[in-house]
Formats: C-alpha cells, structure tokens, sequence
C-alpha cells in the first residue's frame, strides 16, 4: 500500500504540495498575527462579512450562467461576464430616466422591478444572440475552436457596448429608500446589502426549484447527462440549450442589478472581474452543480472581503485590499489543482477537465 | 431540397442581417470614424464603405444560394436583399428624426444621420439610400453573372483602389521621400484618397494585370523550369527580401520604423506562443506574464534610478532576465499539468492577473515602483555605439526575431515538435506512445516563456520604462489573435498575423479605437469561417477538414453532438 502511494509520487505532485502548503501556511500565519495584532474590532470583522455575503450573492447568480452551459455543452461561456455587463450597463439610463420622473423615489419597488426587468431581457438577448451565431455553427468543432470563439466574442461585445454607449462611467441613481441602514446590538446593516442578499437567495430558489422540479428542468439534466440519448428520448436539445443560455443571461442580468445596488457605478469592462470570480465559485462548488455554485460564491465573497485583512495584514503587507483580486485567482488555481471537482461537484471524468 | 418560400424568408432575412451589422458598424461609430476618409476623393469614403459592404455581402450570399440561375431572379433577389438592408438603415433614420437616440447612443450623432442620408435633406437622403442599396444589392447579383476569371480580376482591382485610397497619407509621406521618382506616382492621389482618374487607372491596371495572370497557368510554368532555375529564384527572393527587410527603416524613417518595432516584437512573441499553443495545443492565456517578467527584470537590473539593483549592462541582464522568465513558465507549467482545454485557459489568463495585481499593489511598490513603474533603462551598447533610437533597436529586434524564427523551424519537425503535436492530438495515445507528458509540456511553457521575456526585454529596452499598464490581459489576446489569423502552428502565419492586426492598427489612426472590437469579430469569424487560419499549417488543415476528405478518425464521443435537423 504504502509503496504503491510512494512509486506514484513524482517530483511534480511534491511541488505542487509544497506550494500549496506554502500558502496555506502564509494564511494561517497572517491570520493569527493579524489576530494577535488586533487591529480591528469584532465589529469590522462583521461588517466585512456582511458584505462578503452580499457579493457571494451577486456571484452564486453570475455563477448559475457558467455552472449551466457548462454542463450541457461542456464548455466555458468566455463571454459571460460580458452578458452580465449588458444587462447593467443598457439599465442605466432607464434607471437615470426613471430617476429624473421622480418614479424612482415615489415606487422604488416597482422601479426596481423595471430595472430588473429590462436588464435580465438585455443580457437574455445578447446570450441567446450569443449562442445562435457564436456557438451553435461550432457545437462539433474540436475543443479549441469554441474556446477561441468565446474569447474573440466576449472582446468584440465588450467592445461594441463601449462603441454603443461610450467608453465613460455611468452612475445608479441612488434608490433612497434603500439607503438607511438599520441597528441591531450596535451592528449597522445596511438595507441595500439585505435587499442583495434576500434576492440573491430567493432568485437561487426559483432556479434551483426550477431545475429540480419543472419538467424543462429535467430535460435541461437529461441533456446535460447525454445528449444523444435524451434526443432519443423526444427532447429537443437545441431549444434546450438556447433555453440555458437564456436563463444563464436572465440570472446574470438579475445579479447586475443587484451588484448596482453594491457598486452603483457602470461602464464597459465591469464584467471583467465579476465574471472572474463567478465562475471561479462556480468551479469551487463544483461545475456543473446548482447548489454547489451558490456555496462556492458565498465561499468566495467572504474569502474575497474578509480575506485580505484577515491573511494579509498581520504580514505587514500595506493596503491588503489591493490584491483582493489575487486571492479569488489564487483560490482558483488552488482548487483547480488539489479539488477540481469542486466542494460537491460530481466526479468529473479527465476527458471533461 | 429547401422549398422557393423558405428561400424567400432566407432571403430577407440576409437583408435583415445585412442592415444589422451596417448598422452596428454606425452605431458603434466606426462610420463615423472614416467618414472623412475618401477612398476616391469627392466620390466615396471609408465610412460609406463600411455601410455599404454588409449589404454586398448580404446579397452577394443571397444570390449565391438562389434556387435558380435565371438573371432576372438573381437580380431580384439581390435587389431585394439589399434595399431589405438599406430599409433598415432609413427606419433607424426616421427613428432618430423623432427620438433623440444620442442621449443613449453616444454614436447616433447628427453627422451619423448625414452620412446615413448622404448629406441631404431627410427625404431626398432616404430615396438615395434605398436606390444605393438596392443598386449594391443589383452589383452582387451582376457580379455572380460574370465568369470566374473577370470575377476575380475585378475584385482583385477594387481591393487594391480600396487600400491605396485607405492609406493614401502613408504612401505619399513614404514617396515624397524618393526624389524624382514621386512624381510618377503622386499624381494619382487626392488631397484625401485617390482621384478619380487615379482610381480608374490603377482600377485598369490591376484588374488587367490580375485577368491576365489568371489566365496563365502557374503550376505548368513552375513545372517547366529546371530545379538549377528554380534555386535560383528561390534564392533571388530569399536575398531580395532579406535587402528589403534590412533597408526598411532607412527607407521609411524614424516614425515607421517605431511601428516596425511594435509589430517585430508582437511577431518575437507571437513566435513563442505559437509554440505553446500552435505546436502543443495548450491555451495560454496569460501569455503576457513572462512578458512582463522578462520586462520588469531587465528594467530591475539595468536601471539607474534607485530602486535598481545590479546597474548591469543589457548584454548581462537579458540572460538573467530571459533565465528568470523561462523559470517562471516552469513553476507556472507544473501544477497545470493535469489541466487541459478550458481550465488551462482561464488558470494561466489568472496567472497573468496575479502577476499584474501583485505589480501594481503597494505592497511591492519599494522593490517594483507601483503603478509609476521603472523608469531610465538603459538602452544596449556595442562598445561605446549605444542602440538608442527606433530604427537601430530595429536591427536588435530584427535578430531576436531570426533567433526564434530559426529555433522554432528546427523545432517543428523534431523529436519534440512531433511529441508536441502529438500531445495536442490525444494527449492518452500521446503518452501511450512513450512520450513523458511532464517533460514535454514544461518544454513548450518554457520555450513560450523564452521568447515572450525576451519579447518583454526588448520591450523595456525600447520603451526605456515599464508600467503595469502596459501588461494587461489585451496583450495576451493581441497575441492570440495574431497567431489565429495567421494560422495556429503556423510559422509564416506569425508575420501575416502580426503585419496585419498589429501593423495595420499603428499605421491607420482611425483603426485605434476600434481594434480590440475587431480582433474579437476576427477570432470569431476566423473559427467560424476559416479556423486553419490565413497562412495554414498543412497538417493543421487536414486536420480540421478531414471530413471533406473522407472518413477520418472520429472526434472524442462527448464533444461529438448530432443535430439531424440541420
């Protein structure tokens, strides 16, 4: 036993284990120090948390686009993130529009509800128009191909919104009555940051309910299980995949707007680093698995708020939050090499990683 | 056998798709930006070009397709697709009439609807882009009537008027320089494009040309001559070429030859990445990693400002920094080893972003300089001869492209390069067939690595300082683009590819803005259209269009989906 564990460890799994631990280490080492230190307050810790939990949100609902596709056509939508941008960036003059009436202020409910409304149909649209031109003509291609299509499709849609609506920011107006914050024992919350996280669960309900439940739900998982034989079975596995494309679009225009509520600023390459970091939950609850992606993102979101102060400061490192970046990339390279069928993903077999 | 209805809706439909992208192309105000751009003067611009074309296309497609090949029909058919296009346009003008689009659309300005109308008032405007796109509808369908070899001599010709009026500003700035001989030339040019008397000549010359070399067949003429003459052609080119390519930046002065440097050192990378992902087939993202790797250590080690260190020359520091940059895809190429395809795609692009995020934090800013970067390298000396200005770094970039052009043709029919081609194919089989996975990937990530820091190198060295701005993620998709246009494995399409997506940007400002916009469209229609890429690979070629050959191996069965209603 013993000996066939020794004769199959190469130099490279020693290197591997040797950087891993080499970064486990550095955060558990940071987190104490930083702890010894006390710098901050039990306060700021949950404070961070909090947020943490609200971006986790807006991540699990990106992360149900990449999770989706992926696994039906067992490839990376490249250009979600840019689906996710649509959505916000087109919503924002309709927010300004709605704004300036003094509709916002008067139904912020309802306003909201247009918002979201008009940004999930953007993003829906441009992941169906996605899927119909970029990715359809190529479902027999050899691996490479729709990899390269996807990647030459998010740059042309990141560029084409920047021709569209310019290359400048463009600011949320702010939704008054979710500004306040309320007080528990001392701890201020936030409204926005509720509101986040409660549609964030509840629009993880509906799809979780809707894939587990409904009867397309089940031909989306026949088609994800085995193409051919769900096409034996009566399915029509082209609408089913412009369906997923188009609930992927619908709940990463959905999460746009409720990241606006978090950062109330949209511009070109907003989806960039939202995307990033989605699909790497997505990866780190396991691809291909809804509730995996949910967990992965909270996971993430707390890793990325409350990690940086947490690893990084006892070190001595100045402005931690600088490489909050890093640490969702690190994570994913983490998890990538020693997990990568994720927290409950199912085994992946090696043809499909 | 699709029913005449259905070939209809086809046909409008085209028509649609054909308004679409002409009207995207306005919108998203790369009309606007070549609006003032005649390619012949007082006759067309680049911005009507660029409305029109999607029309021609549309119908050029439409026609092609047309259930029968009666002219009447054809013209029909295409007049209809095009007018379909241009009704597209004149709904989106009358639109704009009574909405104010530009609150939304920064693009849908006042001079997007005078290019749209030709200038002229509202109603007249929108006659004459319905007549001029049903006339261009009418031109693809007349176009389709002519035989093959008057068909081809003429779009030859209207490409050639196309690029001379384009870049009309580069030409006579080039051609002033010659002396008398100008004068031969610069007579065909406008204040702005070709005149027209101009256009029609070279129109003449080149269709001619191109009828008559059509009729002449190649391979008979190559066959006849004797192997002696064919070496000697051969190494007439060859020397030909070599002449040109070191008396360019004589020829074409400082500010070219800065643009020059650009291209070579993207063709030095592009050469590099090709291996890792051409040869082997590994996706690399974050290509521009080493890049900035090989840039920041040169720039490090040769400073004289004072966060440098060593104060080496640049002969010292390019080895060290290219033995840093290798090291680097070696620690970068061991734990992804197991990956393949999409997951090594999206680890090595967060590499590159780990790398960048890490450079620009404070937290290294003593030892790195931050997001002010590294100024005063010092440029290369041969002796007391220091290569300071564009156009001798031209002949220093010039050797490193020879280098890595010279490893990589050597490397392509090895050992190693079969092993690599060999793991791109079926990595299992690869593997079963004897060849050591871990040796020969690392192989390819180092050599990547080698020609990307030394890419970075060169960078620093011309540039004279290094930011974290210069090393986004965009550099390694300008490099993969590069490869892919020109053709992935293949080494004469590095130059195609960075000729044209890096050279032509530089060289026409009006591009700038648009560039990434279209290296996104040029790998997707690429994939879709012509995934060999521009100067391809033969074996790449086969590969990819076994199925025309004949019963070829099948693909893996999990990528491999039926669609029995296409």
């Amino acid at each position: 036993m013993l000996r066939t564990w020794r004769q199959r460890l190469t130099i490279t799994d020693i290197f591997i284990w040797v950087i891993g631990l080499t970064i486990a280490g550095v955060a558990i080492l940071g987190t104490i120090s930083t702890l010894q230190q006390g710098q901050y307050s039990a306060r700021v810790w949950l404070d961070l948390s909090i947020k943490g939990l609200a971006l986790g949100g807006v991540y699990a609902l990106i992360a149900m686009g990449y999770t989706m596709v992926y696994g039906i056509l067992k490839m990376i939508n490249f250009a979600h993130s840019e689906v996710f941008m649509s959505g916000p960036f087109t919503t924002v003059f309709v927010a300004q529009g709605l704004a300036k009436s003094g509709f916002l202020d008067r139904q912020p409910v309802i306003g909201l509800a247009i918002i979201l409304l008009v940004s999930a149909g953007v993003s829906t649209l441009i992941a169906i128009l996605l899927e119909r031109i970029a990715y359809r003509p190529l479902r027999n291609a050899p691996r490479l191909v729709p990899l390269i299509t996807a990647i030459g499709a998010s740059f042309f849609l990141l560029y084409v919104f920047r021709g569209l609506y310019g290359s400048g920011s463009f600011g949320y107006p702010a939704i008054h009555a979710l500004q306040q914050s309320w007080t528990f024992a001392g701890i201020q919350i936030y409204k926005a940051q509720v509101a986040v996280i409660v549609g964030a669960v509840v629009m993880m309900l509906i799809l979780f309910g809707m894939v587990q439940w409904t009867k397309i739900g089940k031909a989306m998982r026949a088609v994800s299980e085995d193409k051919e034989v769900a096409e034996l079975m009566g399915i029509n596995v082209d609408r089913i995949i412009v369906f997923t494309f188009g609930v992927g679009g619908a709940s990463a225009g959905a999460a746009g707007v409720l990241y606006i509520l978090l950062f109330p600023v949209v511009n070109f390459y907003m989806g960039f680093f939202p995307g990033i970091k989605a699909f790497t939950a997505a990866v780190l609850g396991g691809i291909g698995n809804v509730p995996g992606a949910f967990l992965g993102a909270i996971i993430l979101g707390l890793l990325e708020s409350v990690g940086p102060n947490l690893f990084l400061t006892g070190l001595g490192v100045p402005s931690p939050s600088q490489l909050k970046d890093a640490i969702a990339f690190i994570v994913l390279v983490l998890i990538l090499i020693f997990r990568p069928t994720g927290i409950l993903g199912e085994r992946i077999s090696r043809g499909k990683a | 056998m699709k029913s005449k209805s259905s070939y209809w809706v086809k046909t409008l439909q085209n028509g649609l798709v054909g308004g679409g992208i002409s009207l995207l192309m306005g919108l998203v105000g790369m009309a606007l930006a070549f609006d003032k751009t005649y390619v012949i003067s007082g006759v067309i611009t680049m911005g009507q070009i660029f409305i029109l074309s999607p029309f021609l296309f549309e119908a050029y497609l439409s026609v092609r397709h047309a259930p029968s090949k009666d002219p009447r029909m054809l013209f029909l058919v295409g007049g209809l697709s095009g007018l379909v296009g241009g009704a597209v346009l004149a709904a989106f003008v009358l639109i704009g009439e009574v909405v104010n689009l530009r609150a939304v659309l920064v693009n849908a300005s006042p001079n997007l609807f005078a290019l749209l109308t030709f200038h002229l008032p509202l109603v007249p405007g929108i006659l004459v882009l319905l007549v001029v796109s049903l006339v261009t509808g009418l031109i693809a369908a007349g176009v389709i009537l002519l035989p093959e070899r008057i068909r081809g001599a003429l779009s030859q010709a209207v490409m050639v008027v196309v690029i001379l009026g384009l870049f009309r500003d580069l030409i006579v700035t080039v051609i002033v320089k010659w002396g008398f001989v100008q004068y031969a030339f610069l007579w065909l040019f406008a204040g702005s494009g070709l005149k027209i008397i101009g256009a029609l000549i070279i129109f003449g010359v080149i269709g001619g040309l191109a009828y008559w070399s059509k009729g002449r067949d190649r391979k008979a003429i190559a066959l006849k001559r004797s192997p002696r003459q064919q070496r000697v052609t051969r190494w007439g080119t060859l020397g030909a070429l070599a002449v040109i390519t070191l008396l360019l930046p004589v020829i074409l002065g400082s500010y070219f030859s800065e643009i020059l440097d650009n291209v070579g050192i993207y063709i030095l990378m592009g050469l590099g990445l090709n291996i890792v992902v051409g040869f082997a087939g590994l996706l690399d993202l974050g290509y521009v990693a080493f890049y900035a790797i090989g840039a920041y250590t040169l720039g490090i080690l040769t400073t004289s400002e004072a966060v440098g260190l060593l104060h080496l020359s640049f002969w010292l520091a390019t080895p060290l920094a290219l033995v840093i940059a290798v090291a680097a895809g070696v620690i970068l190429g061991l734990p992804i080893l197991k990956m393949r395809g999409d997951y090594l795609a999206i680890v090595t692009l967060g590499f590159g972003e780990i790398i960048r995020i890490v450079v620009l934090s404070d937290w290294l800013k003593p030892l790195l300089g931050g997001s002010e970067g590294i100024q005063l390298i010092g440029k290369p000396a041969i002796g007391s001869f220091v290569l300071a200005n564009q156009q001798q770094l031209y002949y220093l970039i010039l050797v490193g492209i020879l280098i890595a052009g010279f490893i990589s043709i050597r490397l392509k029919d090895s050992h190693l390069g079969r092993s690599w081609m060999a793991l791109r194919e079926d990595e299992d089989v690869a593997e079963a067939m004897g060849i050591n996975k871990v040796t020969t990937k690392l192989l390819a990530f180092a050599m990547g690595a080698l020609f990307s820091g030394l890419g970075g190198a060169l960078f620093a060295t011309k540039i004279g300082s290094v930011y974290p701005q210069s090393f986004s993620f965009i550099v390694s998709i300008n490099i993969l683009s590069l490869i892919i246009i020109g053709g992935m494995g293949s080494i004469p399409g590095v130059f195609v590819g960075g000729l044209a997506l890096v050279g032509l940007p530089l060289l026409l400002s009006q591009f700038a803005d648009f560039r990434y916009l279209i290296y996104g469209a040029v790998l997707v229609i690429m994939m879709l259209m012509k995934p060999e890429g521009l100067a391809p690979e033969a074996r790449r070629r086969l590969e990819l269009h076994e199925d025309e050959a004949g019963p070829g191996p099948q693909e893996e069965p999990q990528t491999v989906v039926k669609n029995p209603g296409r």
